[in-house]
Parts: C-alpha cells; structure tokens; sequence
C-alpha cells in the first residue's frame, strides 16, 4: 500500500544536543510530535523511525578525517588543535558525548525520508531533524556536523539516478548544500534568506549563480531585513513555480528552517505563520503537478521552539496528509497544558498568527521594491534560456 | 600577504617581432587581457600589450576586412614601453594602491630584470576578499567608536572574554570624522550575547535593530 506520508521521528534524535544554552534545541521535535498527537493528526501507521547513516554513506559528501574528528570529538580524544580544523570546538559547534551517533541518526532519518519516496513506499515524507544546511565536506559550521540534506541529494544521485530541486526557505543562506553541488547540473538549488550583509553566513548574494556545467542552477534570493509575509510569499511563489518548470525534477527536497518568522531571535525577518502555511502548500501543489508527488521535507533552523516551531513544522504534516482543517480549531489545550509549565513565553491557542504581532515597518514599500528587483536578477538566467528556448522553437 | 603567493607563475610572453596577430590569437584563446613583451634568456621585460592596445590598432567593425597587413606589423609598434612592474615581495596592499592610482589592470612581477609572474587585478580582488573574511561563513558586526587610540584593543577585549573567534577586522572611515567604524567578522551564528557584551560597554553596534534604520 502507498501512504499518502510518512513522519521520521525518535526521541533518540533529542540526543543532538551541544549544551544547555546552546540555542539549537531538538526538543523542538518532540514538541512538534506532541503537537500534532494532541491534534489527533499522527496515528502509527504514518510513522517510521529514522535509521543511522554508514560512514559510506557520509563520505558522499564528507571528508574521511573530518568523520573521524567528530567521532574522537564524541569520545572526548579530539585536541583543541585538531578540533578548530574542523570548525568543532567554536561557540557553535562545540563537541559533545556521542557527537558522531547523534549526528549519524539525524542523516540517517533524512536518507530513510529519501528512501520511503523514491521506492514508492510514500508519496512524501517528513524529518524534521534534518535540514542542517550549514555542514560542509570537511568541516562543521553553523550548528550543523553533518549536513544530511547535501548527503541525501548525492544519495538520490547515485542510487535512483534522480534529479533533485532543493528548496531552501530558511532565514539563514543554504550554503553547505550550494557549494556541494555548484558545478553539477543536476542538482538545482534555490534558497531564500535574509541578506548577509548582517547575519550568517554573509553569502548567498544574488550573483552566485553556479560554476561551470553547474551555472544557472544555483539561484539565491537575499532578501531584506524587515520583509513580511506579503513580499516573502511572492518572491518564493514566483521564484519556486519558474525554477522547478525550468528545472523539471524528479523530486523535491524542501529544507524548512522556520526562522524568518518575527519572533525569531536571530534574524531580522518578519514573517508570521501565514508565510509558515504557504510554504508547503506550494511545495505539495507543484509536487504532484512536476514530480509525481515525491516531496521530502526535512527541518531546519528555528530558535523560537515554543510560539513558532511546533506549530509552522505541524503545518507541513497537516498540509501533506490534507488535514488542513486542523488549522481551523484551536491549539489543543492538552497540549497547552503540558507544555506551558516549562517555559515563560505565553504559548499561542491560535494556528494563526494575528497581524498585529508585526510592528509597522516605515519602509515596507521600499523593502518590498527591493525584494522584487533581486527577485529580477535571480531568475534573469532562467528567463533568458526560457526565450532562448522559445525561439528555438 | 605577499605577491608572491598569489601570482600566476605560468606567463605566456610574446617578443617584439611577433606580428599583432599572434598577440590577438593568444589574448582570444587563452581569454587574457595583457602579454609581456619580452627579450633574451631571462625574460627581460621591454613592452607590454593589452586587448586595448589591440582594440585601439583595429578597424572599425565597418571596415574589419580592409588594411589587414597592419596586423602583420611587429608588437613594438604599438606596445607601451614604460612598464610598471611589481616585485614577489611587494605586499598585496601595495599593489592594490598601485592598481588603485595607474588605473591599470595587470602588473608583471620581476625580480633583477628577469619576468617571475603576473598579477592581475581580479586576483588581487579574489585575495582581498579572502583577507576580509567573506568567504568563510561568518556574521558581520559593526561597532561605531571614537577616533582615538586603544579603541580596537578594547573592543577585542570583549571579543576575547566572550571565547569568540573573530576571523577578520576591518577599521573603516565613518562619514563623520570624529568617528571609525569596526567591522567584525565572527563565527558565529547566533551573535547576540557579544552585541549585548559591546552594547553593555556603551558602545554602538550598527545592525538592523530597528525597522526602518540603517539598513
């Protein structure tokens, strides 16, 4: 029997885990399944528990030595030294007990997504543990050891012979996974951040566009600080439909970093849970119009885990099973109740954001003109070989 | 850094008997913009040639098929003799600044007369945003300070407490000559606590803190 989708999901997962401040917290996943259980929107059956990555399987994308570190890292043999040259003992990534396990088995979740998709086991299928965009071959950097997504596109590659459109909605820039693939024409990837002119990791400017064979199949869209939901969904609905028409994959792998939303700490978006909806609304639509359905959605960055991750991360479930009529009730006070004790932020009872969580932003026109101009420049390649192509005929 | 780190060490060289045409073909096919003109054993530089000097010996694009002869002419009837040369232990500051006042776009690089390497301005931009740091994931930190001694020193000092690698500074003019700018590139992903740190201090951090402001 084909499921409609399938949920990766272990509290195993919670053991990626730097330290008690660090502000990457997995907790946000058991948060989100305990969501989505009080919804009465995840039964059993739609679920399957993520698998642990091989070291072979790594290696599609990592340097050997750099695997090795993070296992020494783990066992607690890894010099300071050594440590820096892989970028794993910074305020970001610092070692912790089991550092290679943990890591392993959020790779592995995203390659068990991959394969419940591409053997027709499920139409889609979503890890919220992945996403960790940031991983590069040799060296960790942004919260992210291993990056699961570059690991599982090159996996897709290899074992299905399958081309693979990456979408990337987090605020930060998808850089691990551009860079993997710059030069390589089978892989397109599309991220959409807040501008690195302030926040990390200061690339993804509108002009990187690929290397080589590759060129014109990396596409950036930085847009500005203080953009809303109005201007964010336009730009990634224009952008997303041109690409993936252009492109035409055989599977989509959306990354789905929730941190645009204003309530975020670390960036300066200001984004509300209306852009939360949309996002894998139209990853679903084009799914099945372009690729048969196969959509893999994995997780992301998002540091707000109370008032934002659980409900934007539920959404996409809610949206690839269809029960969107969920978003119509209010926030389960089961769910509410357990979880209000531990913290201090009044958790929400609405799906929906109210609009006046956004402050008025004097420049939204400016902002928006801006977006539009970058949102020009980042499909000019695109628009070009489209009218080539036309006059070809 | 200096030059002789990053120049190209494979120059391809014509001598001043080479006919223009030749010039032309090599500047097509390998897709440069400047040839060394040079003489004897070791290279000595006598001229150089640039796709300008070409584009300036050509014929309009109206009349490309007449007076094809003149590109039989020597290289020396066109290449410019007075040739501005940089030395393998000139540091890369010094040959922006000498790129930055010539307005010119290649350097030979020679040591006693003879030709070494070559350093163009597109790789001198290439080190130059290798020395900022921008090319290494980082988040970007600007902090307005008083144009006085010890400034960068204290800043740092925060920096340093805070166990944060910065991994390029920059100390920029701010409109205001009362003022400089500090750029930090730290890496980091989450920058709260040092913005905290520095504004705690009575420092400015210049960042999109407020809707509407310097952006």
């Amino acid at each position: 029997m084909t499921h409609e989708a399938l949920f990766i999901y272990s509290d195993k997962q919670l053991t990626y885990r730097f330290n008690e401040s660090h502000p990457f917290n997995h907790q946000r996943l058991q948060l989100t399944y305990d969501l989505l259980k009080s919804a009465q929107a995840l039964s059993k059956e739609q679920m399957i528990e993520p698998r642990m990555a091989t070291d072979e399987e790594l290696e599609l994308v990592h340097d050997p030595a750099f695997i090795d570190a993070v296992k020494q890292g783990g066992k607690g043999e890894l010099s300071d030294g050594m440590a820096s040259n892989f970028g794993l003992n910074t305020e970001d990534t610092p070692v912790f007990p089991n550092m290679h396990e943990a890591a392993s088995l959020l790779v592995g979740g995203t390659l068990t997504a991959v394969d419940a998709v591409m053997t027709g086991k499920s139409q889609h299928a979503l890890h919220l543990g992945g996403g960790l965009h940031h991983g590069f071959k040799g060296r960790a950097s942004g919260f992210c050891i291993y990056n699961d997504s570059s690991i599982a596109i090159e996996y897709i590659k290899q074992k299905y012979g399958a081309k693979v459109l990456y979408i990337d909605t987090d605020a930060h820039h998808g850089d691990g996974v551009q860079w993997a693939f710059y030069d390589d024409p089978n892989v397109c990837t599309l991220s959409i951040h807040e501008t690195g002119r302030y926040l990390f990791p200061g690339t993804g400017s509108v002009g990187e566009k690929g290397s080589g064979k590759g060129y014109g199949f990396s596409i950036n869209l930085p847009i500005d600080a203080f953009t809303e939901d109005d201007s964010f969904i336009h730009v990634y609905e224009t952008a997303f439909k041109e690409v993936v028409e252009f492109f035409k994959p055989d599977v989509i792998l959306t990354q789905n970093g929730v941190d645009a939303h204003h309530y975020d700490p670390l960036t300066h978006l200001c984004s509300s849970m209306k852009t939360y909806e949309f996002i894998p609304k139209l990853a679903h639509e084009l799914a099945h119009h372009y690729c048969e359905g196969k959509w893999i959605a994995v997780g992301g960055g998002g540091y707000d885990m109370w008032r934002v991750v659980p409900r934007a991360w539920s959404v996409i479930w809610l949206e690839m099973t269809n029960q969107q009529h969920i978003l119509d009730d209010p926030i389960p006070t089961s769910w509410l109740e357990r979880w209000q004790p531990e913290t201090t932020d009044e958790l929400p009872t609405s799906w929906h954001d109210d609009p006046s969580i956004i402050p008025n932003i004097p420049r939204k026109l400016e902002i928006t003109e801006k977006n539009n101009k970058t949102l020009e420049k980042a499909l000019y390649h695109i628009r070009n070989e489209k009218k080539n192509i036309a006059k070809k005929g | 850094m200096i030059i002789e780190e990053i120049m190209k060490r494979d120059v391809l060289t014509l001598t001043e008997d080479a006919p223009i045409k030749d010039a032309m073909l090599l500047l097509d096919k390998y897709r440069i913009r400047h040839i060394p003109i040079v003489e004897g054993p070791n290279k000595r530089i006598v001229g150089i040639i640039s796709d300008r000097d070409i584009r300036d010996a050509s014929p309009s694009i109206f009349h490309s098929t007449e007076h094809l002869e003149d590109f039989l002419k020597p290289v020396s009837s066109i290449m410019q003799r007075n040739v501005i040369t940089a030395h393998p232990l000139d540091f890369v500051e010094e040959v922006s600044t000498i790129f930055y006042e010539h307005n010119i776009g290649c350097l030979p690089v020679t040591e006693d007369d003879e030709l070494l390497g070559i350093i163009t301005e597109t790789d001198v931009l290439h080190t130059l945003v290798e020395l900022m740091g921008a090319h290494q994931p980082s988040s970007h930190i600007e902090v307005k300070v008083q144009n006085k001694t010890g400034m960068l020193a204290s800043i740092a000092n925060i920096f340093k407490e805070l166990h944060i690698n910065i991994t390029s500074v920059l100390v920029y003019p701010s409109k205001n000559p009362e003022y400089k700018i500090l750029v930090f590139r730290v890496q980091t992903m989450d920058p709260r606590r040092i913005i905290h740190a520095i504004e705690k201090e009575g420092y400015e951090v210049i960042w999109p803190k407020q809707p509407g402001i310097n952006l």
